[in-house]
């Protein structure tokens, strides 16, 4: 009789499907898995310790580096926290801006996330398809700050500056006619505004697209129904957020239950699940970015309609305006004490925490009065997510946990900070 | 939203006396400090008592208050943010360790388990203790790390660099060579700065 016993399989830290630097050490008994160990921090930066030796305004930058497949959201937690401590207003139109971009966020880590997903098995279509309307979003972002990936746009106090008017355009080139070109600027010629509208009238025929190659796709379904099951309860154990909690069937959703920014002011659904399998998990996701869709559509409308300022006048917080700081000894000063010095918090803490795409993000922030904080914590989703993966693979078959990783919506960026 | 914080805090009064201490309401938010001591039993009735019910830990993490400005106390607690989807409310809860020297706190593993990886990561970082914890190891830092990052007293550019030793033809650690530096300094305000009235 031959002998059989267990063995370890290292899954990464550098495989494709490991989505980043994760080192998963699998126990397997033959090709099923007894026992999953993730081993993060592959890519710890120490984000929260490097917070406490920059000034307020300078740690928002690394916020985008957490989450690098939807940065602003994780922003937005950074500028709720301190602008909680500081007691600042933020002007109704940036409220609405930030609305706005959370939810293009959305739809672009949904389009990855789904993308990637299928990619990781088997479906190697979608992720082509995905990736073509991420650009457009990223052509958006790039018009309105003019990075694409790590913006830096959310300040405390609202946004760094309103939507431009203008979309940038393609030129003609050795590869690209006066024909072509023209067909790709059509959606180009008005404002940002238009651009984004025209794009969420596009959106609904794209996601059919999407459904029409997956939803219903008989080797899709075999690879992820009755996959990584979590019943709602394990999934309040396991301090599950966002879709991974709504796929287990509870409805909560920081936007509606808490709701911040002007959300309470929108119109849209939560979409929940029902087996709380991969499956499911896929088509909360996909109908989270139809709902995403009505929310830009519904922002898109209010900004047309209301110009206004976006940032605080409170130049303590907020730099003046460029103009007025060239002709004014005050603003001049301000400007300076804001950029070398920074900015005074009150003494206390703050926890606030958003609807990330990826689930409940929060940042933890105390401060002790000085111009950096003295505690940055990060709480970001994917943690109980990626620890959660021992129980999830549990039983299932090797192939399986790829499956696992890819509808935890992982991003190691985000696990290790 | 404050009427019901504020009824939270009264029940809060009422259940658990003087076994927690005052709880306190900031930007919106309820905190209470819970002694080492009765910790573990405190946690267990916060999730359990249907007038709580906190189903959810959301996050646990580690602090370290030794530069904390005019602050004189314990120097280590783990910061728990609770979350009840019954009440839909919060409650921060804060356990400091009863010895600088060696924290110890009980792990509230089986309670949420969750608090795994998170209690995992306070140890790691700050090198708080969790009694009871099925599996304390290390989590973020390198494997064979030496020392607690996180604690105020770790400089920022750390000990220890690694680099690719052509000679030896592998990895090696040796001293860090780079000079810590700081552009802007830490700097806290005396009260009612710049409110004298010149300028």
């Amino acid at each position: 009789m031959a002998d059989v016993r267990n063995y370890t399989l290292n899954f990464g830290p550098q495989h494709p499907a490991a989505h980043g630097v994760l080192r998963l050490v699998l126990e397997l008994d033959g090709e099923v898995i007894v026992r999953a160990d993730p081993h993060i921090g592959l890519l710890h930066r120490g984000t929260e310790k490097l917070a406490e030796t920059r000034t307020w305004l300078q740690t928002l930058p690394y916020l985008d580096r957490l989450d690098y497949t939807s940065m602003l959201p994780s922003e937005h937690a950074y500028c709720l926290a301190v602008e909680r401590l500081l007691g600042v207003e933020v002007p109704i139109r940036a409220q609405y801006i930030r609305v706005m971009y959370d939810e293009i966020a959305r739809i672009k880590n949904h389009l990855l996330n789904i993308g990637t997903h299928a990619l990781d098995i088997g479906a190697m279509t979608m992720v082509l398809y995905t990736f073509r309307e991420r650009e457009d979003l990223f052509d958006v972002f790039e018009a309105t700050c003019g990075i694409r990936m790590h913006q830096a746009y959310y300040r405390p106090g609202g946004v760094y500056r309103d939507l431009p008017d203008q979309m940038p355009k393609y030129q003609e080139n050795r590869f690209k006619n006066a024909q072509t070109v023209k067909e790709l600027n059509e959606a180009r010629n008005g404002t940002l505004l238009d651009f984004l509208e025209d794009f969420t009238n596009r959106f609904p025929v794209y996601l059919d697209e999407y459904h029409t190659l997956l939803t219903d796709n008989r080797i899709w379904k075999q690879r992820t129904v009755g996959i990584g099951v979590v019943s709602p309860e394990r999934a309040l154990q396991l301090g599950f957020s966002g879709a991974m909690l709504r796929g287990s069937g509870i409805e909560w959703d920081l936007r509606k239950k808490q709701p911040y920014e002007v959300y309470d002011r929108l119109d849209f659904d939560i979409p929940v699940g029902v087996n709380g399998d991969t499956y499911d998990r896929y088509l909360v996701r996909m109908e989270e970015m139809a709902q995403s869709n009505r929310i830009i559509k519904q922002c898109i409308d209010w900004l047309r309609k209301n110009p206004g300022p976006v940032i605080s006048d409170d130049h303590k917080v907020a730099p003046p305006r460029r103009e007025k700081m060239k002709g004014s000894m005050e603003e001049l000063i301000h400007h300076f004490k804001l950029f070398s010095e920074g900015m005074y918090v009150p003494p206390g803490e703050v926890y606030a925490a958003i609807e990330h795409p990826k689930g409940e993000m929060a940042v933890w922030a105390v401060s002790d009065g000085a111009n950096k904080p003295y505690r940055i914590k990060l709480h970001t989703a994917g943690i109980p997510h990626l620890a959660a993966t021992d129980e999830m693979c549990r039983g299932h078959m090797l192939a399986d946990a790829t499956a696992v990783i890819g509808t935890i919506d992982l991003v190691l960026g985000d696990v290790d900070r | 939203m404050s009427a019901k914080l504020e009824r939270l805090c009264r029940q809060l009064k009422e259940s658990f006396g003087d076994r927690i201490g005052e709880p306190t309401i900031n930007h919106g938010e309820v905190t209470v400090v819970v002694p080492a001591a009765g910790y573990l039993e405190v946690m267990r009735q916060l999730r359990d008592d249907p007038a709580f019910r906190f189903e959810q830990l959301m996050d646990l993490s580690g602090i370290d208050y030794s530069d904390f400005t005019a602050y004189q106390g314990l120097r280590y607690a783990a910061v728990s943010q609770l979350l009840s989807l019954t009440h839909n409310w919060r409650l921060q809860v804060k356990a400091f360790a009863a010895d600088d020297e060696f924290p110890v706190l009980e792990s509230v593993v089986d309670i949420w388990n969750v608090a795994n990886w998170y209690e995992r990561e306070a140890f790691d970082l700050y090198g708080i203790h969790f009694e009871g914890h099925p599996d304390l190891r290390r989590i973020l830092t390198d494997y064979g790390f030496v020392g607690h990052p996180f604690r105020k007293d770790f400089p920022i550019s750390g000990y220890v660099e690694m680099r690719y030793d052509p000679e030896q033809q592998r990895v090696i650690y040796q001293p860090v060579t780079i000079e810590p530096r700081e552009v802007t300094p830490r700097i806290v305000r005396e009260e009612n700065y710049g409110k004298g009235g010149r300028g």
